[in-house]
């Protein structure tokens, strides 16, 4: 065999975009395999033509022009409502609200908030990496306790700032019944893509709110090689952030 | 499509909060979202009431940024999509109105304006004119249309739609809180009966085919890598912006034809006072005449250029501490003609209030 024929074209899912490859996450960041994971959900359910994606401001925006799929930026933490008044408008559309910790846990806090309680139809998902990543790795509401960032530089002290924020309990706790909540990690990936297929079925069907929340990994800025990064990501964010699934509709909640 | 809301026309005495919901649904709005704030919020209490009738949507969001963003998600999907907003909410509104002037996403926002700064009166006032010409971090490459009445609220809301989606930049009808909260008697009518036919909405995402198979990809960003390319896009909006803006322009002019002793200029429902001031003048042996701009983006400068030329001196009246102001002197810039001032900010302005401020300059 020549060396041309072994160097075969990575696979990649139907729906991305192959001119916008390879992408322009750093190499080791989790939102490629997040967006692959995510391109395969869309494949699968074949709904490319149906899907609007929206990305937040961050990291996430990197995402625009990802995917042969209709994409709209917006500003930090209002990707929510953009998809929300989207899919209001044509219901018939399948608006995915893709952002970070920062926009879905602080600036876009509130939106995330009354899109779970109205139970919008329209699914978000949040890639954790416990960091502001764009902006060079400052503290984000999920930066766990002694974690050091640039804004926090001796380490997070919860006695100062707080705890990590729990996003999926706490959409599990204020979204109703339709909603369907979970939290996946891109250590798990066939778990994690049926968790993106499932939010987006939900939202096919129509029952409500859908909220998948990814344990992924930012090496640049936790300034960690390959093993710790992994480390980090399977042990240290699963030990605080526990992957699995919150809320599924029709299925009686576990206590 | 279901019944029209208005057929043919008819007279009516309404508050300009009810006539703005009437005029949205002659415009065949098809969505509106909002979030409440004094004085705006009869505008959507009469949505919600009549929209469901007309095959209309609504949705009450949770702030004014939600309520911003979710119509230019509607205005993205394809639908004419208003919200209607004022004071610390105009302020929140100014953030996804950046990215409707940056996007070119032809949103309609109504504003009855209230007092400020801060949450100051929900009654009246022009104080909202800086914020919504040239707010958030933009160029103002925006439309705003100041109302001076009930007839030109329902004429005005209808035409916004219009100037929107034919030229692409987010559109405003500013008003305040007295044309809101008061009655006044006016025509509401069908738009195509009087020969308006509403220009098409056109959907920038969920068009027909699949995207990168059998059609382009709809790729929208605000978000750029270089100084070039930003530097490219901007003078492209401003270029279009420029284009259009003699066509949008709009204006009236009171007794401007003679030399004058003083022109007016006042916009809004502070013009009414001036048109009432006139006649007073007149009797007091005072030329005097009154250049009202209807169009504050853009500004008909040099039509109101055309009206100072012929007056000795101006007065300037509003209901601010000098917002409009700025604009004129900007229109103006260059004249040699001494400009005088009434400013009143969060306060009404009468007729003799006018007169009583240009005798006492004499």
């Amino acid at each position: 065999m020549t060396r041309e024929k072994v160097a075969l074209a990575p696979h990649m899912p139907k729906c991305w975009n192959p001119d916008t490859k390879p992408h322009k996450f750093c190499p080791g960041c989790g939102h490629g395999l997040a967006l692959k994971m995510l391109g395969e959900a869309i494949d699968e359910l074949g709904i490319q033509d149906k899907v609007v994606f929206g990305c937040d401001i961050g990291c996430s925006l990197l995402a625009w022009d990802f995917f042969n799929v209709d994409s709209v930026q917006t500003h930090h933490g209002r990707t929510t409502p953009v998809i929300t008044g989207i899919k209001r408008a044509r219901p018939e559309i399948i608006g995915i609200a893709y952002m970070g910790d920062g926009g879905g846990y602080a600036i876009g806090a509130q939106h995330l908030v009354n899109s779970a309680t109205r139970n919008e139809k329209v699914t978000a998902i949040l890639i954790n990496n416990t960091n502001y990543g764009m902006t060079g790795g400052q503290m984000a509401p999920t930066t766990l306790p002694g974690q050091k960032t640039e804004t926090t530089p001796y380490g997070r002290d919860p006695k100062e700032t707080g705890y990590p924020t729990l996003g999926p309990e706490m959409v599990a706790a204020i979204a109703r019944e339709g909603a369907y909540v979970a939290r996946g990690s891109i250590s798990n990936l066939r778990q994690l893509k049926k968790y993106l297929k499932k939010a987006i079925q939900n939202q096919m069907d129509g029952n409500g709110f859908s909220f998948v929340e990814v344990l992924s990994s930012c090496p640049t800025n936790w300034r960690t090689n390959a093993e710790a990064t992994w480390s980090f990501v399977e042990k240290d964010m699963a030990e605080y952030f526990h992957v699995g699934e919150f809320k599924v509709p029709g299925l009686k909640e576990e206590k | 499509m279901s019944e029209k809301p208005v057929k043919g026309s008819r007279r009516v005495f309404m508050t300009g909060n009810e006539v703005c919901a009437w005029a949205a649904l002659a415009a065949e709005a098809d969505i509106m979202y909002g979030y409440p704030i004094t004085p705006q919020t009869d505008i959507m209490q009469y949505w919600t009431r009549l929209a469901p009738k007309y095959g209309r949507k609504f949705l009450q969001t949770e702030d004014e940024i939600s309520a911003g963003f979710t119509t230019v998600g509607g205005v993205i999907a394809g639908k004419r999509a208003f919200s209607a907003t004022t004071g610390p909410g105009n302020t929140l509104f100014q953030e996804p109105m950046s990215m409707a002037e940056m996007m070119r996403i032809p949103t309609v926002v109504i504003i009855p304006q209230r007092g400020g700064p801060s949450t100051a009166t929900v009654i009246y006032s022009q104080q909202e004119v800086t914020m919504t010409t040239f707010g958030g971090n933009g160029e103002g490459f925006r439309i705003v249309y100041s109302t001076a009445g009930h007839q030109d609220l329902y004429d005005y809301t209808i035409k916004a739609f219009n100037t929107a989606w034919k030229y692409r930049f987010p559109t405003f009808v500013l008003g305040d809180g007295y044309q809101a909260k008061m009655r006044e008697p006016l025509t509401i009518y069908d738009p195509a009966e009087r020969g308006i036919e509403m220009v098409k909405t056109e959907p920038l995402v969920g068009l027909p085919g699949t995207p990168g198979v059998d059609r382009p990809v709809q790729y929208l960003r605000n978000t750029y890598n270089t100084e070039e390319e930003l530097y490219d896009v901007v003078m492209s909006i401003a270029k279009d912006y420029e284009k259009a803006a003699p066509e949008i322009m709009e204006w009236q002019d009171f007794d401007t034809d003679g030399e004058m002793d003083v022109l007016i200029l006042a916009h809004g429902v502070v013009s009414r006072a001036a048109q009432g001031a006139l006649p007073l003048l007149k009797d007091a042996g005072i030329h005097a005449g009154h250049f009202r701009p209807i169009t504050l983006r853009p500004m008909p400068e040099e039509q109101m250029r055309q009206a100072a030329a012929k007056a000795k001196r101006i007065l300037v009246v509003e209901s601010a501490y000098g917002q409009f102001l700025k604009l004129v002197k900007e229109a103006l810039y260059g004249m040699d003609k001494p400009i005088d001032t009434l400013l009143r900010p969060g306060a009404g302005v009468t007729a003799e209030e006018i007169v009583h401020r240009i005798q006492e300059g004499r």
